[in-house]
């Protein structure tokens, strides 16, 4: 079972409305510390070392700064 | 404190081998006499090799280190002549409880099921069990043990090692046709052969303590993340006989070790965790943990055995534990290639195989080093978090770890025969033997008491017995008690635990490892078995 990137809820913008809730009214170190819990319950419902490595790699790879094209 | 007392003292004695002027030639020297150096000689010696064992010291000296034994180690010694003094002097458990804060958070049991001789760890402390080990080294007429001869130098000859050997006679030369270095995380050989030992070392310091009292708590491990007595750190807890207790306190990276070895300074810290000072102190260091291993268990004739080969943060006790192993990994293997009996590729089983061990050791000590002492802010959220999931979630109670405790190693190797049959579990080529409860006659016995250190088939009744070669002992188990000479399995312990019907044999190597198993053994098939584990195919 490959990470599935594609859009998997009928409404996207009430899920990701969902998490920013969850975190409004917060600290900043508490914000870190609900995603740490977040995470671990995540992965633990995805329950799967592939789709869990998967997923890091992709967000490794989305949140590291864009590198310059590099000149022919 | 910095003075180690001796608790046992030997004497050196002068060898006329020092006394030639060629060097003496022996077939197997081992350097140092730990726990492995001491295993690995007894179990040659019964194998009829003849050793000849170096230790720089004439004595056992006071100080923390192992105290935690396991089933696995037991039933090795218990082949080594040792496992019933050991288990007598030591104190049994194989409950834990994990505490955060001043909640419990879980406990485990890591043997709930009977029908096994032995349990699942002792406690004992380690100057104990090298003195039970010389004392039966002693023994047998197959090991001279020297000690105060510090090896000094070692050097490659043709088909051999020569070793420099240092001794309050002055120094003297020896030759080996093997050399086994089991001289611990400090060898002499590794670092004269130049050998690199490459691995991590952890940033938090332990402070650990023996501490005499009398005290009415069970005999558990306990841990503590966070506890109210030691805020932000962790604490460990383990009876030792005799009315000592051991405890292991996280001090962080910062720590001033030499101050904190301080009376001063120790006393008012266990008395806040033991909530009273009315205890000795028997023993106090700072230790700074580490896991290391070298990359190849050998150097041409220079085998590397126990510490001298890894070494491993103590969370999940598998140092010594997994040293024992190393040594009766070896012992059967250079035996049998002395003997002429395989050949001596054999011998790369044994690298592989414990290469596979110590890998698996770094693994799961690293883990639980990492999850109590975590490297980054941002580690110690997760930890944390971990840690709070776990008083609501049964998932994050898996995920704490105080220490996964050593447990017998499974073996990926070219000396099973894969399973072509059906097996509903049981144990596959490669595990070690399970223990089982059998009867013979009105004889209650145990499996691992009857299996001899040999290659051994054990094989449920089903008519004619199944012929095998000189070199292998059978063992015949019944699900029924019609034959008095055969065992008995009254309470289907062997049946269960081996998904054993009748015809099922498993073919065990003189470490008790599975080599092969079989839903109906045939001669061929067990030829075929045999001469796989032996390294001849
Ligand atoms: C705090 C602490 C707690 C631990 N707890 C546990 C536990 O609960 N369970 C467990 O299984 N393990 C535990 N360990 C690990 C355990 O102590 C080691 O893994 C074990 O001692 C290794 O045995 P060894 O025989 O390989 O080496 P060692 O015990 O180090 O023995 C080496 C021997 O070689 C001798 N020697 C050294 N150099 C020379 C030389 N040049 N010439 C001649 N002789 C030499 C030494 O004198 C010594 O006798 C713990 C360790 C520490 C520090």
């Amino acid at each position: 079972m490959p990470l599935d990137t594609a859009s998997r809820f009928a409404d996207p913008d009430a899920a990701y409305r969902l998490i920013v809730d969850a975190h409004r009214g917060l600290a900043d170190e508490e914000s870190r510390r609900l995603d740490a819990a977040l995470v671990l319950l995540l992965a633990n419902q995805i329950g799967d070392l592939e789709v869990l490595r998967e997923a890091l790699a992709l967000s490794r790879e989305a949140i590291a700064p864009a590198k310059a094209k590099a000149e022919p | 404190m910095a003075e180690r007392k001796p608790v046992f003292q030997f004497a050196y004695r002068r060898s006329p081998d020092q006394d030639r002027r060629e060097p003496v030639r022996h077939r197997v020297i081992i350097v140092g006499a730990g726990p492995v150096g001491l295993s690995l000689a007894i179990d040659l010696a019964q194998r009829g090799v003849a050793v000849l064992l170096l230790d720089d010291a004439d004595r056992i000296g006071e100080g923390s280190r192992g105290i935690c034994y396991a089933k696995r180690t037991l039933e090795i010694w218990d082949r080594l002549g040792v496992g019933a003094p050991m288990a007598e002097k030591g104190v049994t458990w194989r409950r834990g409880k994990v505490f955060q804060g001043s909640d419990l958070l879980y406990e485990f049991d890591l043997l709930p099921e009977g029908g096994h001789k032995r349990p699942a760890f002792i406690n004992l402390q380690q100057y104990h069990v090298e003195n039970l080990l010389v004392g039966r080294a002693a023994s047998l007429p197959g090991v001279e043990l020297r000690w105060r001869n510090k090896v000094t130098d070692v050097t490659d000859i043709a088909g051999g090692v020569e070793l420099a050997i240092a001794t309050p006679d002055g120094p003297y030369a020896l030759r080996a046709d093997w050399v086994i270095a089991c001289d611990g995380a400090n060898s002499t050989l590794r670092r004269r052969l130049g050998i690199a030992f490459a691995g991590e070392t952890f940033a938090d310091q332990f402070l650990i303590a023996d501490v005499k009292m009398h005290a009415d708590l069970p005999t558990e491990r306990r841990f503590w993340f966070d506890p109210p007595f030691h805020e932000g750190r962790s604490a460990l807890m383990h009876r030792q006989p005799e009315d000592v207790w051991r405890i292991d306190l996280q001090l962080g990276p910062k720590a001033d070790a030499e101050r904190e070895k301080a009376p001063e300074r120790v006393r008012p810290r266990l008395a806040a965790m033991l909530g009273h000072d009315e205890f000795d102190l028997e023993w106090v260091s700072v230790y700074r943990f580490q896991c290391r291993r070298i990359e190849s268990f050998f150097h041409g004739r220079v085998v590397f055995c126990g510490d001298s080969a890894h070494q491993l943060s103590p969370f999940g006790a598998r140092g010594a534990n997994s040293g024992v192993q190393d040594a009766e990994n070896l012992a059967w293997k250079l035996a049998l290639v002395l003997a002429k009996g395989a050949p001596q590729s054999l011998l790369a089983s044994y690298d592989l195989e414990r290469g596979q061990a110590a890998d698996d050791n770094i693994r799961h000590s690293t883990r639980s080093t990492d999850f109590i002492a975590p490297h980054s802010a941002q580690e110690a959220r997760l930890r944390d978090a971990t840690l709070a999931l776990a008083r609501h979630a049964d998932f994050a109670k898996r995920m704490v770890n105080s220490g996964r405790l050593s447990s017998a190693s499974v073996y990926d190797t070219p000396l099973s025969t894969p399973d072509t049959e059906r097996w509903q579990g049981g144990v596959p080529p490669g595990a070690a033997m399970q223990d089982a409860m059998l009867r013979r006659g009105g004889e209650r016995l145990y499996l691992t008491e009857i299996v001899a250190p040999r290659f051994t088939l054990l094989y449920v009744q089903n008519g004619a017995i199944p012929f095998v070669p000189a070199s292998v002992d059978i063992v015949q188990i019944s699900a029924t008690d019609r034959d008095p000479s055969v065992l008995h399995d009254e309470q289907g312990q062997f049946a269960a635990r081996y998904d054993a019907t009748p015809g099922s044999a498993y073919l065990l190597r003189p470490d008790g490892h599975v080599a092969a198993r079989f839903r109906h053994a045939s001669e061929a098939g067990i030829e075929a078995a045999l001469s796989r584990a032996c390294a001849k195919s």
